[in-house]
């Protein structure tokens, strides 16, 4: 998945983060200062699970902080390896 | 010191207006916005008429991360507190963050969002009903949305009376305040119109199943025959009169003197029933007698044998044919949680231009039904005092007075001591 199709599935599942817009600076602001909480993480990794077809573990929320850590998460699950 | 608590902030969000100034002016002009639904198809149903908002447009008014997690009436009930919140002249970033609190109305949830998921779960699969169904459907979720927005950290709670729902929640505003929490939010914002609350609004069998927009929700009529739903509501900012004072508010509203409810008698019980004594509950209330009351908000339910028991009600308490009588969301429809509060931003609006709106539609009163109905026109009269009545189904009744702030409009100065 690249960074512009998640980006493309965030803002769809939960919108704009506060105060800005979605874009390649964001890749590293943690969940929380984007202002994006636990329950729109879950619908985030819902909307990818059915997007790509894969299957994300359900401490997704615990255990990404920032989109490229959730990327990194996408790419373990999508090349069969335990995600980290 | 003083216990008076007042409204300082009005956020309308009606059918025949949003905003405080365009619902004024449509209500003043007696402006019917009950027309067939648009928003789905009812032709397959009983009822095909509701009072709709159509020019609401949730993204002119919200951050896109509001839009996926949030049903119609709460996307509503958030631009309603902004405005109230405008109006009041408060920055609730400033204020600190356990000095605000939020009651609101609520009666049916967010159904339209249930109903998206439960297309979802059923055609395509578990896997696709959203995580924000946990609460978006929920009873409470505009008074907490409405908290997290503004940053309100005071105390919260929902009220679930049915159509009664508004005036019970400013009563639990007015002790919240009076117990320490210096603004409160409170109100009520509905949207049941789509075919699953559509669905669970007939079972009550007192929607109305006339067609015509201009003859289906005739309270107090002779040929009444039920309501006609809509959605929408108010918000209103309630702070103790002392402090809007010392702020300098822009504006007092009125003051919350009096409070009243009751439950009707159990089914089969042969009793009166509860709405004489929540009116009277509140009158008491408020230290005053029927004597010094100017107007009634009545509840209008459209239904022929509870219109009479309001009729009697109002009769008895106020004397036959005294006081003007007038239900204004016979241009609306009843909104559910939102009737009551929409009630009361309207009494207010008629406390401070003198004016009580007209009841429209109705043109045949029926006449043993004692009671001076302000029917087709709006009414000019000085007004210090007005009751706003509401009922729920189930048996809610409440009761709330309001005082005009006695120095008018604009000021800033002390209500009542």
């Amino acid at each position: 998945m690249t960074p512009d199709d998640l980006i493309a599935i965030i803002r769809a599942s939960a919108g704009e983060p506060e105060g800005g817009a979605l874009d390649g600076e964001n890749m590293d602001v943690a969940f929380d200062d984007l202002g994006y909480d636990s329950i729109q993480l879950l619908e985030i990794a819902a909307h990818i699970e059915r997007k790509i077809d894969i299957a994300l573990s359900d401490n997704i929320v615990a255990e990404t902080r920032t989109i490229r850590e959730l990327l990194l998460v996408i790419d373990a699950a999508v090349a069969g390896r335990p995600a980290r | 010191v003083t216990k008076s608590v007042v409204v300082t902030g009005l956020g309308i969000v009606a059918p025949n207006g949003l905003g405080v100034d365009r619902y004024w002016t449509a209500t003043q002009s007696g402006r019917n916005s009950i027309r067939r639904v648009s928003r789905f198809d009812p032709s397959s149903y009983p009822v095909q008429l509701a009072g709709e908002i159509t020019d609401f447009v949730p993204a002119a008014h919200l951050p896109s991360r509001l839009l996926p997690q949030t049903d119609r009436m709460t996307q509503l009930a958030l631009v309603a507190t902004d405005w109230a919140f405008a109006d009041s002249g408060v920055e609730p970033g400033l204020v600190p963050t356990f000095d605000m609190g939020v009651v609101t109305a609520s009666a049916s949830g967010g159904f339209e969002f249930g109903q998206h998921q439960l297309e979802n779960l059923w055609s395509r699969g578990p896997q696709e009903v959203s995580a924000y169904q946990s609460f978006a459907w929920f009873y409470a979720v505009n008074t907490g949305q409405i908290s997290i927005r503004n940053g309100m950290r005071g105390p919260g709670g929902v009220l679930v009376t049915e159509q009664a729902g508004g005036l019970d929640a400013l009563a639990q505003a007015r002790r919240l305040v009076r117990r320490g929490t210096p603004l409160v939010v409170t109100g009520g914002v509905d949207s049941p119109l789509c075919p699953w609350a559509w669905v669970a609004q007939l079972t009550s069998r007192r929607m109305s199943p006339c067609d015509d927009p201009t003859a289906a929700y005739l309270p107090f009529d002779v040929n009444a025959s039920g309501f006609v739903p809509g959605e929408g509501g108010a918000i209103l900012i309630v702070e103790r009169a002392e402090d809007a004072r010392r702020r300098g508010a822009p504006q007092v509203y009125g003051e919350i003197a009096g409070y009243g409810a009751t439950f009707d008698p159990g089914p089969g019980v042969r009793a009166e029933p509860g709405l004489r004594r929540a009116v009277e509950i509140a009158l008491a209330d408020a230290e005053i007698t029927a004597m010094d009351v100017d107007a009634v908000f009545a509840d209008g339910a459209g239904v022929g044998e509870l219109d009479r028991i309001e009729a009697e009600a109002i009769a008895t308490v106020f004397g036959p044919h005294r006081i003007p009588v007038t239900v204004p969301k016979t241009m609306t429809g009843r909104l559910y949680s939102g009737g009551a509060a929409l009630d009361l931003a309207t009494a207010l609006l008629a406390l401070r231009h003198g004016v009580v709106p007209p009841t429209i539609n109705v043109t045949d009163q029926q006449p043993n039904y004692h009671i001076d109905l302000v029917i087709g026109r709006a009414r000019e009269i000085p007004l210090h005092c007005v009751v706003v009545l509401a009922r729920g189904h189930g048996g809610f009744n409440a009761a709330v007075v309001l005082r005009a702030a006695p120095h008018g409009p604009g000021n800033g100065r002390s209500v009542r001591t």
